[in-house]
């Protein structure tokens, strides 16, 4: 009882975990270049939650000091998860216009395609 | 001066940031060259005072950002080992910019020029901000801003595969930020904490049952780190980016960009794991020296069946890369001293070699080795410096590659780990195979009729490849500087030890 | 009268004048008369510089010099010591009898790249320079493969394929060998006794057990490939493609000597004789650079090719030197040092003499040489001294060496180095005496003799060649008439 009870109530990390691995099967199974970047952001944004989750305390508030207030949340994660998801997005960004880039040089986003048009490198 | 020295630590990162916000505004290639070129020598300048001072004064000089206190702020520390790299990053930066021009300007196309010259910079900062900062999460951001800038400079290159290699790069590169961003995340947990020094401190007195995530984070983060440093058999994405990346690019990256991520394994380690708890129960020193083995011959085997010349040095670089971790595996001061000096000696090499496919690039267009044929005469100059950075890389007393390998073997022996000795001296072997095949087609093959008008590059490509040359040669002969300081850096990291 | 130089200052020049003699010669590309005179002059200055540092060194001076350091304890520098002295002395007087020899042979055979040949040349001589007066063995490591380099470029000189799979052979085996085993061997060197510094007695002593001396010398005397041991011989026949030039200083002379000049110097200084004899590590040496001795001329006898049955002979010859220092006796390690003088004048006659009939008559094989001994007389009676030398008769040098390795090992009651020695000899003669006689004793073939084909009228040799040829065969006589230095040098060495 004592182990569901646990497993339980550390939920975030299993969709945490899920959505990392998840996210890293898709872009490695996957040839198509935009499902792989598909596959990368959910990989990303799984850390995100990584942060973020821990970062809340049930009945916290946000850490401006008042006397009605006794418990804060760490904002520092979500702070740090700002920076984060700023570098996805950039990534994601980069990585599209790479595909555009990739498309109009072959005609084609699939790698398996490309490697046939290039040969294997 | 005076009011300018508090402030040293930070510098080396935020005057190639300006520089590329500068260079950004500029249309013309030229101008922005300007810029980088004196960004690059600025910075190089300061670094190596870092340096100075942080050898002078022997103790971590430390900054606070913005003047928030430690550990809530963020935090440049620099010392022996950091400033010995950000030297590094930033001494080889500016010696490539006077080759840079007559490169950049043969090799990319007018209107990105000057976007080369503001990612070039970009990418600087970012390897300095990985290297002199002392926060965690500073570094996961500078990584990426090295990383975004780096695919860029990779897709600038001619070829069509120039954006695969990038695209390829870009997903096992973030794959490998988010791994060490994930490894943070599990540190901070434990810790509380994103200053590595305190991460160290708290985790030296951590509780015993915070052992299984500590584990995971270490593994989390070196996957993460070695996919940077491309330690075999993460290895893939690194040949191609380097093959078909524009020339300066290419020898930027390989001289400098694997080295700030050693740097990093190094300081994960030693100084922030080093004193941790649970280190015991996982092999990592074991799984070290079988993957730098590895990478030692197979990476070297590859280079001796490689058809480009780019790509042949690519490989060599992934097998040079596996003497350094060998060194760390040995975790003993002769080993990491090799490991750190070869840093410096393998980043001059390759950049030396690297630079002369470019001057071939410069001339000819293309770097097959076939196409090299006949280019000891007619590009005599150019020939000789690749010679004698390749004998470097063989390992040829006398030259830096000779001097990094002693030590690794040395450390070997402290180990009583005799085998590796001959493992040592054997790969450098086969890098005797794939040198002296170019020395072969460049000396002994009648050139091809493109060939036949090729001469040298101009002086101001000529001048930075002659300088490493000798710097190759120089750090053969009087070590005193590079092993010094190496030796330096290897005490400070196995200070952490205790 | 000027004042006699200091001692430092001559070891100076003797390092300083080949290496800037290599560095002007491109200068001077444009005019081989005025590139000449510079190799010439260089020649002529490093001769009477060794020569006059003997007699400081023979008072028991020992200069020393210091270029850099890498850690503690670890330098590259430099000391005079009686035997480096005597390998320093017979290069460096060779290399100006051998240059007067090139400028006859490259201009003869219209050889391309003169420059590049001169340039490796005097490089090849400096790295020599550097071998011979090491002070400890990272710096002879280094100068060791500085020479396998340089040597390089001269191997490969003719660039035809055949060449090219010469030089990979010869830069494999020699840079393979020292990478793989030798430095292996000083690392560990270093590691057991903390200093790599050639010292009289030896440093090894009471620092590690028998079976890592064998293990040590077995990676000593194979790493240092130069010395041609068997297996490790395949280098020197490939490298005869070189001009005969290179062949006869280099591969009968600075590099081959640098390598028994080595192990000679590893045994006595680094193992030290009594360390190695009281331990018994060194007994299968004997074996291994017997077998070589005899197989090596076994194979000599059945090469046609005069230069490939010269590269055996020489294999052969430098087992004995390897032999001699086996043995384990002060007065074998002499026969060693002064074999090392004895064959090296003996062998570069007969290089010369090869390269000569090469020139005048261009002949490469012993079936051709019928009867030439009465077009060129000079030659082949300074072929004849020096198959004497070879041999070991007296009135020439190569008597001495043997007559003190054969000393050694009665001494020691070695019964089995004695037979390999005098079989040996015998095999010696049956290869050289044939050529002699077919020189001077059978007729010429009727169609040459005409003078028809464009071969048939030669003569003698250029001028340049004759002289050098002579020079050296004179020296073969005159170093058994007069050993006084070579022996009061080798005698130093093991200090008595």
């Amino acid at each position: 009882m004592k182990a569901i009870i646990d497993a339980v109530s550390h939920y975030n990390y299993f969709i945490t975990f899920f959505l990392m691995v998840a996210g890293l099967y898709v872009v490695i199974s996957r040839g198509n270049m935009i499902k792989k970047l598909i596959g990368l952001t959910l990989f990303q944004s799984s850390v995100y939650l990584l942060y973020v989750a821990p970062g809340k305390i049930i009945g916290g508030t946000a850490p401006i000091i008042d006397p009605a207030f006794k418990v804060y949340s760490n904002p520092l994660p979500h702070v740090l998860i700002l920076t984060a998801i700023v570098v996805g997005v950039a990534t994601l960004a980069l990585g599209l216009a790479l595909v555009v880039r990739i498309n109009e040089a072959y005609g084609t986003i699939e790698e398996d395609e490309i490697f046939a048009r290039d040969g294997e490198i | 001066m005076k009011a300018i020295e508090p402030h040293l630590p930070v510098l080396p990162v935020l005057i190639p940031l300006f520089g590329a916000l500068f260079s950004a505004f500029f249309r013309r290639g030229a101008s922005a060259w300007l810029v980088a070129l004196v960004a690059t020598w600025l910075a190089a300048a300061v670094s190596c005072w870092l340096l100075a001072k942080a050898l002078a004064t022997g103790m971590p000089i430390s900054y606070q950002l913005g003047g928030w206190a430690v550990p809530w702020g963020i935090e440049y520390r620099v010392d022996v080992l950091n400033g010995f790299v950000g030297a590094l990053v930033t001494t080889i930066g500016a010696v490539i910019m006077p080759y840079a021009r007559r490169s950049v300007a043969h090799e990319i196309d007018q209107h990105v020029q000057a976007w080369f010259y503001t990612m070039y910079l970009l990418c600087m900062t970012g390897l300095l901000g990985i290297t002199l900062t002392g926060d965690a999460f500073n570094v996961f951001v500078f990584l990426e801003v090295s990383s975004l800038s780096t695919y860029v400079l990779i897709a600038m290159g001619r070829h069509r595969r120039a954006v695969l290699a990038a695209y390829q790069y870009l997903i096992v590169g973030t794959i490998g930020a988010t791994f060490y961003v994930i490894g943070i995340g599990l540190l901070y947990l434990v810790t509380g904490s994103l200053n590595l020094a305190d991460i160290s401190a708290r985790l030296a007195t951590a509780p015993p049952e915070f052992a299984r995530p500590v584990v995971t984070a270490l593994g989390f983060l070196t996957i993460g780190i070695c996919l940077k440093l491309a330690l075999f058999p993460l290895h893939v994405w690194l040949p191609n980016a380097y093959a078909y990346a524009p020339s300066v690019a290419t020898v930027f990256l390989a001289a400098t960009a694997t080295k700030v991520a050693v740097y990093l394994l190094l300081r994960f380690f030693f100084t922030v794991f080093g004193a941790g708890i649970g280190l015991a129960s996982v092999p990592i020193p074991e799984l070290l020296f079988v993957f730098s083995i590895a990478a030692m011959f197979i990476a070297s085997f590859s280079a001796a069946f490689e058809n480009n010349a780019k790509r042949m040095l690519a490989y060599s670089s992934i097998a040079q890369i596996g003497y350094i971790t060998l060194g760390i595996a040995l975790a003993n001061q002769s080993g990491l001293t090799g490991s750190i000096v070869h840093l410096l000696n393998h980043a001059i090499m390759k950049a030396t070699l690297f630079m002369a496919l470019g001057a071939v690039a410069f001339r000819l267009g293309v770097v097959q080795i076939s196409d090299l044929a006949g280019l000891g005469r007619k590009m005599p100059v150019t020939m000789a410096t690749f010679v004698v950075a390749g004998l470097g890389i063989i390992g040829v007393p006398g030259t830096a590659g000779f001097i990094s390998k002693w030590h690794l073997a040395l450390g070997a022996l402290e180990k009583g780990m005799w085998p590796l000795v001959f493992a040592i001296v054997s790969s450098s072997l086969i890098a005797l195979v794939y040198i002296g095949r170019v020395v072969e087609v460049a000396y002994f093959r009648e050139p091809a009729a493109a060939a036949n008008k090729a001469h040298d590059p101009p002086i101001s490509m000529l001048a930075p490849m002659l300088l490493l040359a000798a710097a190759t040669i120089w750090f053969g002969l009087d070590t005193r500087a590079s092993v010094g300081i190496a030796a330096e850096g290897a005490k400070v990291l196995l200070g952490g030890l205790k | 009268m000027i004042p006699a130089p200091a001692p430092e200052t001559l070891l100076f020049l003797a390092l300083a004048l080949p290496l800037c003699c290599a560095l002007l010669l491109p200068f001077f590309h444009r005019s081989p008369n005025l590139r000449e005179t510079v190799t010439l002059t260089f020649a002529t200055l490093l001769a009477f510089t060794v020569w006059s540092l003997v007699p400081a060194i023979l008072a028991g001076a020992r200069p020393e010099l210091s270029l850099a350091r890498f850690s503690p304890g670890l330098e590259i520098a430099f000391k005079v010591e009686p035997l480096g002295m005597l390998f320093a002395l017979v290069a460096g007087s060779l290399w100006l009898v051998n240059s007067i020899y090139s400028i006859g042979y490259m201009r003869g055979n219209d050889e391309p790249r003169q420059t590049t040949f001169y340039v490796c040349f005097a490089a090849a001589i400096a790295a020599t320079m550097g071998i011979a007066f090491s002070k400890n063995v990272i710096s002879l490591f280094l100068f060791y493969e500085v020479l396998t380099l340089s040597t390089y470029p001269l191997v490969t000189h003719k660039g035809t394929p055949q060449a090219m799979r010469a030089g990979r052979v010869y830069i494999g085996i020699l840079l393979g060998t020292s990478i793989l085993l030798f430095l292996p061997a000083i690392i560990v060197t270093w590691y057991f006794a903390g200093t790599l510094d050639f010292t009289v007695g030896g440093i090894l002593a009471g620092k590690t057990d028998a079976g890592m001396l064998a293990l040590l010398l077995a990676l000593y005397v194979f790493g240092i490939g130069k010395a041609a041991l068997m297996p490790f011989h395949f280098w020197l026949p490939a490298a005869m493609v070189a001009p005969t030039p290179v062949s006869a200083l280099l591969h009968a002379v600075a590099v081959v000597k640098a390598g028994v000049f080595t192990v000679l110097k590893v045994i006595v200084y680094v193992f030290g004789i009594e360390t190695l004899s009281n331990s018994g590590s060194a007994d299968w040496l004997v074996w291994a650079a017997g077998s070589t001795v005899i197989i090596a001329s076994l194979v000599a006898l059945r090469q046609d090719n005069l230069k490939k049955r010269l590269a055996y002979s020489t294999i052969s010859q430098l087992s004995y030197v390897v032999l001699a220092a086996a043995i384990l006796t002060p007065i074998s390690a002499i026969g060693a040092a002064m074999h090392i003088a004895a064959h090296a004048v003996a062998k570069i006659t007969l290089f010369f003499a090869a390269g000569s009939i090469y020139t005048a008559a261009h002949k490469t094989e012993i079936s051709e040489l019928d009867g030439i001994g009465r077009r060129m007389p000079w030659t082949m009676t300074a072929f004849a001294v020096g198959a004497l030398g070879m041999i070991g008769l007296p009135p020439t040098a190569g008597f001495f060496g043997k007559w003190f390795l054969l000393q050694g090992a009665m001494e020691t009651g070695q019964w089995m180095t004695l037979c390999i020695v005098l079989v040996s000899t015998v095999l010696n003669a049956a290869y050289f005496l044939p050529i002699v006689f077919r020189a001077f004793f059978v007729a010429e073939p009727a169609a040459r003799s005409q003078g028809d084909g464009q071969d048939g009228g030669h003569g003698e040799a250029p001028v340049p060649i004759v002289i050098a040829l002579t020079t050296t065969a004179a020296a073969t006589v005159l170093l058994f008439l007069f050993p006084g230095v070579p022996f009061a040098l080798a005698s130093m060495m093991i200090g008595r």
